[in-house]
């Protein structure tokens, strides 16, 4: 009975997963194309109108299509599996968003294979893509927020039904991510709904550059938050679980999400840095807020590690450094935190340097950048997306994995041949290299010093290509497979020291949402509306 | 609610690091004025031709009438105008920037010349260069399909062998 139930309510999650690594696949092949077009290598593919349809694609499909869909897809998963009841609104109801998301993807992918999109994920008017695109982008966000209203009205219900309580951590966290997209899509939201699908459908004439940017800088930010808290939520219940231990800490682990939910947003002015129309003392408001950002992040390290060494003592570790050792480092979900976190440690040291006020124009749109966030995303959050498909798969399909093996030499693949691709990029963005370039024509004399790694580069995207293949394939295997196994339940680890009671701030988010929504007037509240105050002058549009 | 002893130090010790790097930034943009560039000022980018500053006979190098060195820059698909430019090193310049079309930005590597340039408004930053020689300055925000094209040269000629124009009247 029980089984059954598991497999009408692992449909919805299956579709929205593979959905996200079926698209995963296709732009980690726009991925190779571009680290092969970029290495200067092969001549004949140098063709700059495909480089940078190629380069669009691949940014929106990994920010904005891979990320939505699989953490639709596990917080689905989370939601039925962690409180065992119904979801609010019914599977329809997830259903249906999940199908507004999907045609959204579809509309903008026709316009970005097709060439009329190729405007990068960041939109960048005024060059113009063809309005589908933009109405495409919007209804993936809006089907998104189906899922925001489930996993907050679901916790909502399992909290009516259990007064007194603690929400399960897993799903704590998941409904802080909903709350936390939904308060950061709102930015691009006004964007593309207020300002480019009627500037692209000529119904208005020009676009204030300058209010486009800001909104967009609101959700910048935070939409990488959206994207690791699904990663932090693996750190806590899913890795120590897997290591056989316990989370040190439910408490912390809950105050971490909500320092990340709360601090995270009104920073995303340190992604305008170096952009002319705000004024250097709200950089600086947004500059605290970003290093405040860290201290969640450096509280989770420590909760991971703490769980992790509770778990290799408890497996016979002795020793100051003995327990590493002692773990075990052939389950999947448990190499993936330790290469997750060794990622996250370098990304994170790259990042202060971004976030710092000064030090951002030695770096600003250079390499270093994209070295960055393909550390800190494409390595730290979606190695950890992978052992979550891994740990999730035999629970959802019902069937055990094709390969433990395969699946330990791709996470292993996918941190080296990161390693290997973002390291050199960080070298190039110091020695001058631009961000989003082809193979540009500049004079020998400023880019003979970037060949060696633009070679290395090349390496670090070949082997990421075949570990994107070899995760495709043992998930693809394990679903087909005929033999169905015992369904095994979905299991979270238990805190060190389980709370009977938690406190009202740490079990709920009403007042959290409070605090938020004065804290983003602060600080975005007349960064926007000096837009309206001052005399503008809009931008007509231009083709790419 | 069970906190750790250990647990706390770090919390603690994290809050710590956190102010300490925020204190150090605070720091040098008190003292030294080292900040992002930054300049809440509009322009029309479909009219420069039409207006002083920007107008095309108006560019480059100049001096003005409260000796300020100001160089006035246009980017515009595919270049940077004008195309060459030659500036003395040891030497505060106040570069001043405006789009013609769309976003552009412009970097020249190890120095702090880096900002967007972004329809509507003019880009204005402060440096000084204290090392001789040929600098690329490269377009650094994709613009469209002729992006990789976009780069001009900075070449910084020792501050004694240049000879700066005379002063202009007026301000900008």
């Amino acid at each position: 009975m029980e089984a059954r139930m598991a497999a009408s309510e692992s449909r919805l999650p299956l579709a929205n997963i593979w959905i996200a690594f079926i698209t995963f696949a296709l732009a980690a092949f726009m991925g190779l194309y571009q680290v092969a077009e970029r290495s200067g290598l092969f001549p004949k593919i140098e063709i700059i109108e495909l480089y940078f349809r190629s380069v669009s694609s691949h940014g929106v499909i990994m920010g904005y299509v891979l990320t939505t869909f699989f953490i639709m897809g596990f917080g689905y998963w989370v939601a039925s599996s962690s409180l065992k009841i119904p979801l609010w609104g019914g599977k329809k109801l997830g259903w249906l968003g999940f199908l507004i998301s999907l045609g959204g993807t579809a509309m903008a992918a026709i316009m970005l294979f097709t060439g009329k999109a190729s405007i990068m994920y960041t939109f960048y008017p005024p060059l113009k893509a063809n309005p589908l695109f933009y109405i495409g982008a919007a209804f993936l966000v809006v089907g998104s927020w189906v899922w925001c209203l489930q996993m907050v009205m679901t916790m909502n219900v399992w909290k009516k039904q259990n007064p007194g309580v603690p929400v399960p951590l897993s799903m704590y966290g998941m409904t802080a991510n909903a709350i936390l997209w939904f308060i950061t899509s709102l930015g691009v939201s006004s964007e593309v709904l207020f300002q480019l699908i009627p500037w692209s459908l000529g119904w208005i004439d020009t676009i204030d550059v300058g209010l486009a940017r800001t909104l967009f800088s609101w959700t910048l930010h935070a939409i990488v938050y959206f994207w690791l808290i699904p990663a932090y939520i693996a750190f806590y219940t899913l890795v120590p679980k897997a290591a056989g231990g316990k989370l040190f800490s439910d408490e912390f682990s809950r105050i971490s999400i909500l320092m990340l939910l709360v601090f995270s947003l009104p920073i995303g002015m340190h992604h305008l840095y170096v952009d002319p129309f705000q004024s250097a003392g709200w950089k600086f408001v947004h500059m605290i807020g970003t290093f405040m950002v860290a201290v969640p992040t450096l509280i989770t390290g420590f909760t991971v590690i703490a769980s992790m060494e509770v778990a290799g003592r408890l497996r016979g570790g002795k020793g100051l450094f003995g327990w590493i050792k002692a773990l075990n480092w052939s389950n999947p979900m448990v190499l993936a935190g330790g290469l997750s976190l060794l990622m996250l440690t370098v990304g994170g040291w790259g990042g202060v340097v971004n976030a710092s006020y000064s030090m951002d124009v030695a770096v600003h749109n250079t390499q270093w950048i994209t070295g960055h966030f393909h550390l800190i995303f494409a390595g730290t959050t979606v190695i950890m997306y992978f052992a979550i498909a891994y740990y999730m798969w035999p629970s959802l399909t019902g069937k055990p994995l094709f390969s433990k093996k395969m699946a330990l030499a791709q996470l292993w693949l996918w941190f080296i041949g990161m390693l290997i691709l973002t390291l050199p990029w960080h070298i190039l963005g110091l020695i001058g290299q631009p961000r989003r370039i082809g193979v540009p024509p500049y004079s020998a004399e400023f880019t003979a010093p970037w060949e060696p790694y633009l070679i290395l580069m090349f390496t670090g995207g070949v082997i990421l290509f075949f570990s994107a293949l070899l995760l495709i394939i043992n998930l693809l295997f394990s679903h087909l497979k005929r033999k169905s196994s015992e369904r095994p339940v979905m299991e979270y680890a238990q805190a060190l020291h389980p709370s009977l009671k938690m406190p009202t701030l740490l079990n709920g988010f009403g007042f959290w949402t409070a605090v938020i929504a004065v804290y983003m007037v602060a600080s975005y509240g007349y960064p926007i509306l000096q837009f309206f105050l001052m005399e503008t002058h809009g931008t007509f549009p231009w083709s790419i | 609610m069970h906190v750790d002893g250990t647990e706390k130090k770090w919390v603690i010790l994290s809050f710590l690091m956190a102010f300490a790097m925020m204190g150090i930034l605070t720091a040098y943009a008190i003292n030294y004025n080292i900040r992002p560039p930054s300049n809440v000022e509009t322009v029309d980018s479909n009219a420069l031709h039409l207006t002083k500053e920007f107008a095309e006979d108006n560019l480059g190098l100049k001096v003005l009438a409260d000796g300020t060195v100001t160089v006035t820059m246009v980017a515009a698909r595919y270049g940077f105008y004008p195309q060459n430019l030659k500036v003395p090193s040891d030497t505060s310049i106040k570069f001043r920037l405006a789009s013609a079309d769309v976003l552009h930005g412009v970097h020249t590597a190890g120095t702090n010349m880096n900002t967007m340039v972004v329809p509507g408004y003019v880009s204005e930053l402060t440096t000084t260069f204290p090392h001789v020689g040929k600098f690329p300055m490269f377009c650094n925000e994709y613009c469209g399909l002729g992006h990789d094209y976009m780069w001009s040269r900075l070449i910084v000629v020792p501050k004694d062998q240049f000879t700066l124009p005379a002063p202009q009247g007026g301000a900008q």
